[in-house]
């Protein structure tokens, strides 16, 4: 099969289903000119016109507030952060807009926006364009959260996204948009709320999501050299969370380390861990483990970033803790 | 102005008013939970900038939203119904007063967040520009939602961007409690229309011929594809910025002041003095309005509370159920 990047696929995701639904629009910043600063939009604009690819100012509780106005009229608005640290300066609409309007009207209303938004540390660029703010967006009702490890999963992931009728909050790996992977030539659609094991094991389970999916396969490669076979679950999606799937590994393995980038604090696996307790409490051999990033933030030395947040070894040792 | 034309308005008007002395009295007495915010002493700039509108038009509104949504064709009675929690409300009992909805009247919404319906209603106006379709959006705001920064987001794309929409500030002196004097250096807000080169204008929201009028110009060029206006409606709120709200920041000679200034009473005069309407007539139009509001609070009060399995439903389009469960 042949081999794109995560961001290609991204990329030809927007533009199939930009070519099969004339109400897709996306907006953003250098999204067309440009063609977005990580290339994923080059051509767009030529294609299908400034009006369908917009540039917009540097100005992002606008243009979000402006997309909840234009999904809630029945057009489907990708927008792009450039960077998800971006997003608290437009929490109003994804926050009280988008994500409210079709409880508060009664189910009157959809808002079928997606907001791409990669975020992530390993480039070096510090506090402001490094974090990974899954967690704001997990803890309110009425948005989805997709976070997707591999080009395949982006790929089938943002169609079934933009296809949706409710605000789907799509966060990318920027570490992510150089990583090749298989991805067919023909259409295909991966629904939301699917996990994916992406590796089979008896030992222990290890629930991760984005590019912390890429260090679980490593440290499992590592484990089965020291003799424990791991089960490497990438979730895909946040919410809606895949439970059976966790569920299904819990009792197989009775042993589980769930991993993050971002800061430990208040962070979605401690969710995922007190999920577990509460419903397969009597399936643990040990308590669930947790392995995340420091509660920092997100420094730029690579001398100092590098220790900020887990690495396979540090997912390796959180399975040994759990695997005695 | 004729006399149907003046009679239409005044009914929209009336029914604005005493929907609102109604909510405030039915508040008072405890038959309402939350909070309310009521409008009465604006519904000059609220009949007279939906009646330049076409059925087909938007609007977005604000947490003081009662009269833009009966001025936009809002059905009373289920508005009441909605103020009240009941099952029959616009939101099924699950927005309350700020947030009532109706895409088939056009009306986008009020919202509880000062100042984020602008962004919407430049969003749905653009929406429009993409399909090429003639609508127009107006955007209701008060003057604290000029300080916002969305305000001034938004108003930069639609003029950049020439989008058929229409920015209405009704200026009614207060945020909550402070003066906008205070918190603002300019006489009009109307004035910052300039910094994004379109057309600001200041007229009496207290008259709703001459916001009408106004609004009717900037809805024309609107849809002409001329691009956004800023209408700024002087105006104010009679009552608190909540029922139990004790004013103490309004003065007796200001609260004296616009009392002279009612634009109903206005209304009602200028229709007497230009012989369109008896006092007779008048009269018997405002107990028609009564009635209707005791009507709506009649199908408020008979209506079931939603149930309470409701409280997980509407979260999602798709796939609620397993998307609020975890």
């Amino acid at each position: 099969m042949r081999e794109i990047n995560y961001g290609q696929a991204i990329s030809e995701a927007m533009h199939e289903e930009m070519v099969r639904d004339g109400s897709v629009i996306i907006l953003g910043e250098d999204m067309g000119v440009m063609g977005s600063v990580f290339g994923l939009t080059k051509g767009f604009m030529d294609e299908f016109g400034a009006h369908r690819v917009i540039d917009t100012p540097i100005s992002e509780a606008g243009f979000t507030g402006m997309a909840v106005g234009a999904a809630m009229r029945g057009l489907r608005p990708i927008v792009e952060l450039m960077y998800v640290d971006f997003a608290p300066i437009c929490l109003d609409p994804i926050v009280n807009q988008a994500a409210k309007m079709r409880y508060m009207t009664g189910g009157q209303v959809k808002v079928p926006l997606v907001i791409r938004a990669p975020g992530g540390a390993g480039r070096r660029n510090a506090g402001q364009h490094s974090q990974s703010l899954e967690a704001l967006f997990t803890h309110i009702p009425g948005l989805k959260v997709v976070a997707p490890a591999t080009p395949y999963d982006a790929k089938g992931l943002l169609k079934s996204a933009i296809r949706e009728d409710d605000p789907v909050m799509f966060l990318e790996h920027k570490i992510l948009y150089a990583q090749k992977g298989e991805v067919p030539e023909t259409e295909y659609l991966i629904p939301l709320g699917k996990a994916d094991v992406k590796r089979q094991g008896k030992d222990v389970t290890i629930i991760a999501y984005s590019r912390q999916v890429v260090f679980a396969l490593e440290a499992a490669k590592e484990l089965a050299a020291q003799g424990i076979e791991a089960e490497v679950i990438d979730l895909r999606t946040l919410v809606p969370l895949d439970w059976e799937t966790i569920e299904t590994s819990v009792k197989k393995t009775h042993r589980v380390v769930v991993v993050q980038e971002a800061v430990k604090r208040g962070g979605y696996a401690g969710e995922i861990a007190t999920q577990i307790m509460e419903n397969a409490f009597d399936e643990l051999d040990a308590p669930v483990k947790r392995v995340a990033g420091l509660n920092v933030v997100l420094p730029f030395s690579p001398a100092l970033e590098d220790a900020a947040y887990p690495s396979a070894k540090d997912i390796v040792a959180g399975v040994r803790d759990v695997v005695k | 102005m004729d006399g149907q034309t003046a009679m239409k308005f005044l009914r929209e008007m009336l029914k604005i008013r005493y929907f609102e002395l109604k909510a405030a009295e039915l508040f008072m007495q405890g038959l309402m939970a939350g909070n309310i915010h009521t409008c009465a002493g604006q519904e000059a700039a609220e009949v007279g900038a939906c009646q330049a509108l076409r059925e087909t038009d938007f609007i977005t509104s604000t947490h003081r939203g009662h009269g833009h949504c009966i001025a936009k064709g809002g059905q009373v009675d289920i508005m009441m119904a909605e103020l009240f929690g009941k099952a029959t409300g616009y939101c099924k009992g699950k927005g309350g007063s700020m947030h009532i909805v109706d895409v088939g009247l056009g009306i986008l919404g009020a919202n509880g967040i000062v100042g984020a319906g602008i962004p919407i209603a430049t969003g749905s106006a653009l929406a429009s520009k993409i399909r090429g379709a003639d609508e127009v959006t107006l955007a209701f705001f008060g003057d604290a939602a000029s300080n916002q920064g969305s305000f001034h987001e938004a108003l930069n794309m639609a003029s950049a961007w020439k989008l058929p929409c229409v920015f209405v500030c009704e200026n009614n002196k207060y945020g909550v409690s402070v003066c906008i004097d205070r918190v603002c250096n300019v006489e009009d807000i109307a004035t910052r229309a300039v910094a994004y080169n379109i057309p600001g204008v200041v007229v009496d929201g207290n008259d709703v011929f001459e916001v009408y009028e106004a609004v009717k110009t900037a809805v024309e060029r609107a849809r002409s594809g001329e691009g956004p206006s800023l209408v700024e409606c002087k105006t104010y709120r009679h009552r608190g910025h909540y029922e139990g709200d004790p004013q103490i920041y309004k003065t007796p000679e200001e609260v004296g002041y616009w009392k002279d200034r009612d634009p109903i009473l206005r209304l009602r005069q200028k229709m007497t003095d230009a012989n369109l309407a008896t006092v007779v007539e008048l009269d018997v139009l405002e107990a028609e309005v009564k009635a209707e509001i005791e009507a709506a609070v009649e199908f408020a009060k008979q209506s079931p509370y939603p149930a309470v399995d409701q409280v997980t439903m509407d979260v999602y389009a798709n796939d609620n159920e397993r998307s609020v469960i975890r």
